[in-house]
């Protein structure tokens, strides 16, 4: 197989399971090509997190994959020895997280911090790490990287250490970027800067990234392709701008009638309608029966 | 931010004053042969009893007076701080490794080896301690080390019990997985990104612990359990005191003030390193 035809990620009907048997992915299948923004939307308990951190490697120990495979560039993840899959991960994926303020370690200065795992598990030389991490510093606009890399995480406002997190995410050079939810714990006008200096640093180092999110503005600044999330099941993906002019599934309409427009401000927001959800209900119903069937 | 500040101050008084004490009593200990007045073991039955040295009848010589045999009180506490601290360090030091080990492994990994070492530490902590410490004491006979031992083995818990707390908190933070994402493994996670976070938890316990430790051997002492040397202890001077309590009440007063002061400033030392180099905190 050649390696430049394979997707940088391939999600191939994943589905897990909680310990009281509930599915909190139902045979979710997705791509990333190498260099693609896929967005991932949905709302508050779809799975979008879930499928990242499966992805990831770092599902909480009481969520079980039952069935499907993630591919890294065409490797299959699950068949990996733990170890190997560890230093595959940490070479070429990397997380933009959440919140900023947790994904720091308190105690430790950023500096070493974002240079460790460079000279750690890619085996850089400290110096080497050292310029490179300056080199990202400026790129993500940190304009006085000394002071920077030698503070300590509490000692940066919520948008320097997203800036920190998202230098030390492409530091690397990884081929898969998980961004989950990366704007959400800042301040609207931060928000703002964080997501083009994500879209800038992602065109100019050309990788991939999984973005998660539940805000459907972001999604249409920063994606390509989209999936829409319900209840752990893929109820449409598109292209970026097909979906958004013409959005297929009702609830993907729904969620559109219930974005706030600033062209608007007054209109009153649109809760999702009673006869979508339903309509979704009886759609993974019928999608947990016809699963269970070949499952017992 | 304000009230941050304002703590921030009170624990910088408490600890200067806290560290001082300590100082001082350590010096004290260090250098007994320099700076004790007198020969602690020296007994004159022509001396007995001397008040302190602004009472009348007092002896220049015998600042804090005598006890019943005539030997001098604060050279008898200044030789005492040796035994003191002799067992606050190493006991303390045995119980935090111990215990601190325990309880990192207990809180970062959980599962079965949480399981198991936390109904162990229920269990222990079920004795009661001084009676565990007499106990122990007793099986493995008197002497410095016995009693250094029987500290450690009943303390450790103390240590694992707050650090396995300390560690489940942070090993639930993002950075943690974080970690995991760029592919360390556990036990290079525990120790690189973890530990540095419960360090300043386990310096104040380990300050704090000194301090039990020196109350333990005090009470060991009290009970004629501790050393069996002539070599005086804190808890050996109370109990000869608390038997002239109406003759001499000095004898008694005098250690008791050292050993509350001694056992205050390194609980209230821990506190203020823990403000000092937390940087969360700070």
């Amino acid at each position: 197989m050649n390696a430049a035809v394979n997707p940088c990620l391939d999600i191939r009907s994943l589905s897990a399971v909680l310990p009281n048997g509930v599915r909190v992915l139902r045979s979710v299948s997705l791509s990333v090509q190498p260099g693609e923004v896929r967005a991932l939307v949905g709302e508050s308990g779809a799975g979008k997190t879930m499928i990242g951190k499966a992805v990831l490697g770092v599902l909480p120990p009481s969520v079980r994959i039952v069935e499907g495979d993630i591919l890294l560039e065409g490797e299959d993840l699950g068949r990996l020895q733990p170890k190997a899959r560890r230093t595959l991960m940490g070479a070429r994926t990397a997380l933009i997280p959440q919140d900023p303020l947790t994904a720091l370690n308190p105690s430790r200065r950023i500096g070493p911090q974002m240079t460790d795992r460079l000279v750690r598990i890619l085996g850089w030389s400290g110096q080497r790490a050292d310029i490179r991490i300056r080199q990202l510093l400026d790129e993500v606009q940190i304009r006085d990287p000394d002071r920077v890399t030698k503070s300590y995480p509490h000692e940066l406002s919520g948008g320097m250490r997203q800036r920190v997190l998202i230098a030390a995410a492409f530091a690397a050079e990884p081929r898969l970027i998980v961004a989950d939810e990366p704007t959400t714990a800042l301040d609207v006008t931060v928000q703002k800067q964080i997501l083009r200096l994500i879209a800038q640093l992602q065109r100019e180092h050309g990788t991939a990234i999984l973005f998660v999110t539940h805000d459907l503005g972001v999604v249409a600044k920063i994606s390509q392709k989209v999936s829409v999330l319900y209840a752990g099941k893929v109820v449409e993906e598109a292209e970026t701008a097909a979906l958004f002019a013409s959005p297929q599934h009702p609830y993907t309409r729904a969620l559109m009638a219930a974005t706030p427009r600033y062209t608007n401000p007054f209109a009153s927001l649109k809760p999702v309608d009673e006869a979508v959800l339903a309509g979704l209900a009886s759609e993974i119903a019928a999608a947990d029966q016809a699963w269970r069937r070949p499952h017992g | 931010m304000d009230d941050g500040r304002i703590s921030r101050h009170g624990s910088g008084a408490k600890l200067w004053l806290a560290g001082g004490w300590l100082l001082l009593a350590l010096l004290a200990a260090l250098f007994a042969p320099l700076v004790a007045p007198q020969d602690p073991l020296a007994q004159d039955l022509m001396f007995e009893r001397l008040p302190p040295f602004w009472m009348s009848g007092s002896e220049p010589g015998f600042w804090l007076g005598t006890d019943s045999l005539g030997r001098d009180l604060l050279s008898r506490l200044i030789f005492g701080a040796r035994i003191a601290f002799v067992v606050a360090f190493a006991a303390a030091l045995a119980a935090c490794l111990v215990g601190s080990t325990l309880g990192l492994i207990s809180g970062y990994f959980g599962g079965w080896a949480d399981r198991i070492i936390s109904r162990v530490v229920d269990v222990w902590m079920a004795f009661p301690p001084v009676l565990f410490a007499i106990l122990l004491v007793a099986v493995l006979g008197t002497g410095l080390s016995s009693v250094i031992i029987a500290i450690a083995v009943i303390d450790w818990t103390r240590f694992c019990r707050v650090i396995r707390a300390e560690t489940m908190g942070q090993a639930r933070m993002d950075y943690v997985e974080n970690a995991r994402i760029a592919g360390y493994g556990r036990i290079g996670i525990m120790l690189r990104e973890v530990l540095p976070n419960v360090v300043p938890s386990i310096v104040a316990l380990l300050s704090l612990e000194m301090g039990i430790a020196v109350i333990v051997e005090a009470i060991l002492s009290f009970v004629n359990l501790s050393i069996s040397t002539d070599d005086p202890t804190w808890g050996g001077i109370i109990a000869e005191g608390r038997l002239s309590i109406h003759q001499a009440w000095w004898v008694l007063v005098f250690p008791l003030i050292t050993l509350i002061l001694t056992v205050l400033s390194f609980s209230q030392f821990g506190e203020g390193l823990k403000a000092r180099f937390d940087p969360v905190l700070r």
